[in-house]
Formats: C-alpha cells, sequence, structure tokens
C-alpha cells in the first residue's frame, strides 16, 4: 500500500499494525508524536493495547519491563534526555532478556540543550546490551521496526532492540513510503510466546532477584552469547522480510563498493546526501563508494573488515562525539574490526552534523578529497578530525 | 531445580535473564555464613511459649510437629537477634561467632 508519511508517524502505524500488549512511553521531542498517533489509535479503538501514561522515561522503561515480565508484548519511543532517564532499565531491560521494542529518535544530549538531530543518545547506549538497528529512512525506520519485534523475540536472542532512526530529518519530513497490509504484519510477527513469564500461573517464577557473585558471570556470558546470536537471526528475519516485501536488508549497505578506492562509513540520514556524491563522483570517474551501516549492535566486525579490504583510504563518520580524545565511536569499532584482518588500510575520523548542524554535499565531498589526498601521498596526518564546524 | 542454581552451574546451564525459574528455592541459598553473631538456647530457661518462632525472619527456629523449640537452623541464620530480644525469659542469647 503506497503512502505518504513521516517517519514517526509510520513508526505508529507499525506499532497499530503489530497492536502489542502494552505501551508505555513519555513524550520527548523528536520522537512525541510517535506515542501521539499511537494514543489516537487507541482512543479509536483500532489496536487492543494498554496504553500506560507514564510520568517520566525511567517510568516508562520501568513499565514496559514490568509489561514484558509478564509476559505481554511492550512498546516505547523516546528521545535524547529521555532515553538518558531510562539508563538504569535499559540495562535492566537487557539483562533480564526482554525484548521490548523502543523506537529512538535520534537527538542530540544536553548540554548545552539541543532538540536537534545527533547520534550522542543512542551512541552513548551502545554498551547496554540492547540490539541497535539504523534507518536512513522513513522505509527504513518502518521496516525496521517489524523486523526488530522478531529479532527481539527469537528464542535465541530474548533481548530488546532499539530502531533508531534521525530526529526530524526522518521523524518529520514526509516521503512515499511503501505500507504492508495489516494482515501481513500480524502474520510476520505472529505471536509473543516466551518460555517463562510471570502470569503463568501453571509455573512461577521470580524476575529481577539478587545475583551475587557465584551466579553473575555466568548470567552476562549467557546474555553476551544471546548477541552473538542475534547477528544470525537479524540475517534471517532479513531474508523473510524479502521475501514478503522484496527490500532486502542486511548488516549494513554496500553502495558502489565495487572497485572502490575510497569510501565512507556512515549511518541514518547522511547516507542518502553521501550516496548523491559518490553518484557524482563516480560520474568524474572517481572510485567513490559508501557503507552505510544499518547493525551497530551486535558490531558485524568480520563483515565490515571484508567490505573495507579492497580501499585504499577510508573515512568513518560519527554524529556523535566519543570523549575519548582518539575518534568517534562508529570510528572506533570499525578500526577494531580492521585490526589484524585489513591491517595497513588508512582510516580516519570525522565528527559531523553535531546538534543538528547541516550536512551537505559539499562537506561528504570534502571528506573524499582528503581520502583521494591520503591515497595519494600515502600521508594519514590528523585521524582525529571535524566536518563542518566553524575554524 | 537445583542444577540452574547449583554453585557450580555452567553459563550454558544457568536460567536466562537471571530469573528463579522454579518458586520456592530459598531454602537451597545458605545465608548462615553472613552471621556475625549467633543466638545460643538455654533449654533450662525456655518455657515453650513460642514467642520466638514468628518474629524470626528466616524460618530458622526449628520447631516439632508439637510446636516445641528444638534450637536453630545454622544453615540459614543470620544472626539478626530479634529472636534474643523476643523471648519474655533470657532464653536466648547472642554470642559472637568464633
Amino acid at each position: 500500500m503506497r503512502e505518504r508519511l513521516s517517519g514517526n508517524e509510520a513508526v505508529a502505524i507499525a506499532m497499530r499494525q503489530i497492536d502489542p500488549d502494552v505501551v508505555a512511553a513519555f513524550p520527548i521531542t523528536p520522537s512525541t508524536e510517535v506515542p501521539q498517533y499511537f494514543a489516537s489509535f487507541v482512543a479509536n479503538g483500532a489496536v487492543n493495547t494498554e496504553f500506560v501514561a507514564v510520568e517520566s522515561e525511567h517510568s516508562a522503561m520501568s513499565a514496559c519491563i514490568g509489561a514484558q515480565a509478564a509476559g505481554g508484548r511492550t512498546m516505547t519511543a523516546t528521545s535524547s534526555a529521555g532515553l538518558a532517564l531510562m539508563w538504569e532499565m535499559l540495562y535492566i531491560a537487557a539483562s533480564s532478556r526482554l525484548p521490548i521494542t523502543l523506537a529512538a529518535v535520534n537527538r542530540a544530549l544536553s548540554g548545552p540543550i539541543n532538540i536537534n538531530n545527533d547520534h550522542s543518545d543512542t551512541m552513548g547506549a551502545r554498551d547496554s546490551g540492547w540490539i541497535q538497528i539504523y534507518g536512513e529512512s522513513n522505509q527504513e525506520a518502518y521496516d525496521n521496526f517489524i523486523q526488530a519485534v522478531c529479532i527481539g523475540e527469537h528464542p535465541a536472542v530474548q533481548l530488546p532492540v532499539m530502531d533508531c532512526y534521525d530526529g526530524f530529518i526522518t521523524s518529520h519530513a514526509v516521503e512515499n513510503i511503501e505500507l504492508l497490509e495489516d494482515e501481513e504484519v500480524k502474520a510476520f510477527v505472529g505471536d509473543y510466546t516466551p518460555e517463562y513469564y510471570l502470569n503463568n500461573k501453571a509455573h512461577p517464577i521470580a524476575v529481577g532477584p539478587l545475583d551475587l557473585p557465584v551466579h553473575y558471570f555466568e548470567h552476562k556470558r549467557l546474555q553476551a552469547e544471546a548477541m552473538r546470536n542475534a547477528k544470525r537471526v537479524i540475517l534471517e528475519v532479513a531474508a523473510d522480510f524479502e521475501k514478503l516485501t522484496g527490500r532486502k536488508y542486511g548488516f549494513f549497505e554496500e553502495y558502489k563498493m565495487e572497485g572502490a578506492e575510497t569510501a565512507i562509513v556512515v549511518l541514518n540520514s547522511t547516507a542518502g546526501t553521501a550516496k548523491t556524491v559518490v553518484d557524482k563522483l563516480r560520474e568524474q570517474g572517481v572510485k567513490a563508494g559508501l557503507i552505510k551501516l544499518r547493525v551497530f549492535r551486535p558490531f558485524p566486525a568480520e563483515e565490515i573488515a571484508a567490505a573495507l579490504a579492497g580501499v585504499k583510504a577510508v573515512a568513518i563518520l560519527d554524529k556523535a562525539d566519543g570523549f575519548n580524545a582518539a575518534g568517534g565511536p562508529v570510528f572506533t569499532d570499525v578500526t577494531s574490526a580492521m585490526y589484524g584482518r585489513v591491517d595497513g588500510v588508512p582510516a580516519i575520523s570525522y565528527i559531523y552534523g553535531l546538534g543538528g548542524r547541516d550536512v551537505r554535499a559539499g562537506d561528504i565531498e570534502k571528506v573524499y578529497s582528503r581520502l583521494a589526498e591520503i591515497v595519494k601521498t600515502g600521508k594519514i596526518g590528523e585521524v582525529y578530525n571535524y566536518l563542518g564546524v566553524r575554524e | 531445580m537445583s542444577k540452574i542454581v547449583a554453585n557450580d552451574v555452567k553459563w550454558r546451564d544457568i536460567s536466562p535473564g537471571g530469573i528463579i525459574c522454579d518458586a520456592g528455592n530459598a531454602a537451597l541459598f545458605k545465608t548462615g555464613d553472613w552471621r556475625s553473631i549467633r543466638p545460643r538456647w538455654i533449654e533450662e530457661k525456655c518455657k515453650q511459649c513460642s514467642l520466638c518462632y514468628p518474629t524470626c525472619p528466616d524460618s530458622s527456629i526449628i520447631m516439632t510437629e508439637e510446636a516445641l523449640m528444638r534450637g536453630f537452623d545454622y544453615d540459614h541464620c543470620k544472626g539478626c537477634g530479634v529472636c534474643a530480644k523476643a523471648c519474655p525469659f533470657g532464653a536466648i542469647e547472642m554470642e559472637e561467632e568464633a
């Protein structure tokens, strides 16, 4: 079904089509529209969901945890400081193996306070044990949200999933989109049938008990295995989704990487801008390519190293500064993945677009020019760089 | 039940998410080694009034079927001393652990 929708509206429609048991959410720009649209579906009787209007994001995630532990399929949405306020509970959700689905509409973290888009919110949550999937467009935000339910709830995974997309750029801009029929979505996600849940009177359990040194480490090791298993499951779910829709997803999208000498690794909406630059450079005979990272947690280390094996220089773009005095978070993981697999490829970090600073084709062109210079001279120069900041 | 909470359980066999998959297994967790002081029962002073029994937070007062006090479950007694305070006859005294 062809439509034109904002990213938030598309994700809210995905929620309606899934018809979860519980949605608990607190409004924060730019994610507010997701629970707002969804609340209207609840009021209109379009879903059977229990909508919990909580008093904070900490409470939103806590309510989701309780509902999911009880055996319900649970969802929420947030951004920026809202995600930060969920922090403690994000870890509880992941370590308790509760596959909650969260629309994480990327917005800069305070401070200084800023409502516009960068990735400092979800990048900060990258080690919370949540699966993180990033999308370039409204279509991808919608498609990833539906797949997130199947990935998280898979018996070999049982982990919560963030569907990350750019605030305002993707969340509020209206684009053409191809929606699935309601019954197709319902059939694709199926029913949530956890092995253990609190509302099972035939088999009572306790969730969240104290875990002392004799058992804690084994629980964390088991949790780490679930994230490893998620790699296989993400590809299986993507294959099923492709059969249904014809739309192909993987760990990342390789755009004109055949024979590419220089490449950029970037995620979310900036990939769209970068693709137009790659097209232009290719027309000029420049062998430029692009890797748009979709799955950041679990991190596809072997696969991304293999994809970069043929390039002569690569720039990794981060819309969040890691404040580690060494480079952005995506840069750190990509170069770590390359170590011992594709040694010797010059790799540089660019921090870009913080607090919603516009990223234009000309900015991306500068990065490709710098990479061309590195290939030509063999000199890497400064590794940790900023794109678009006033010098 | 005891397998996944055993002290030597391996990570592949442990419960997902740290849940307790079978309710009512608190007795498997020996809390006696938390104790720094221990209750001593002075049988000759004890009137078998049973007032100590309901005050124990760890169900560690050993009672017979006939509701006769017979001492303490030192595998689970944490040495809180509530029973010694509750006893009207001074039949329970708290002593330093050796």
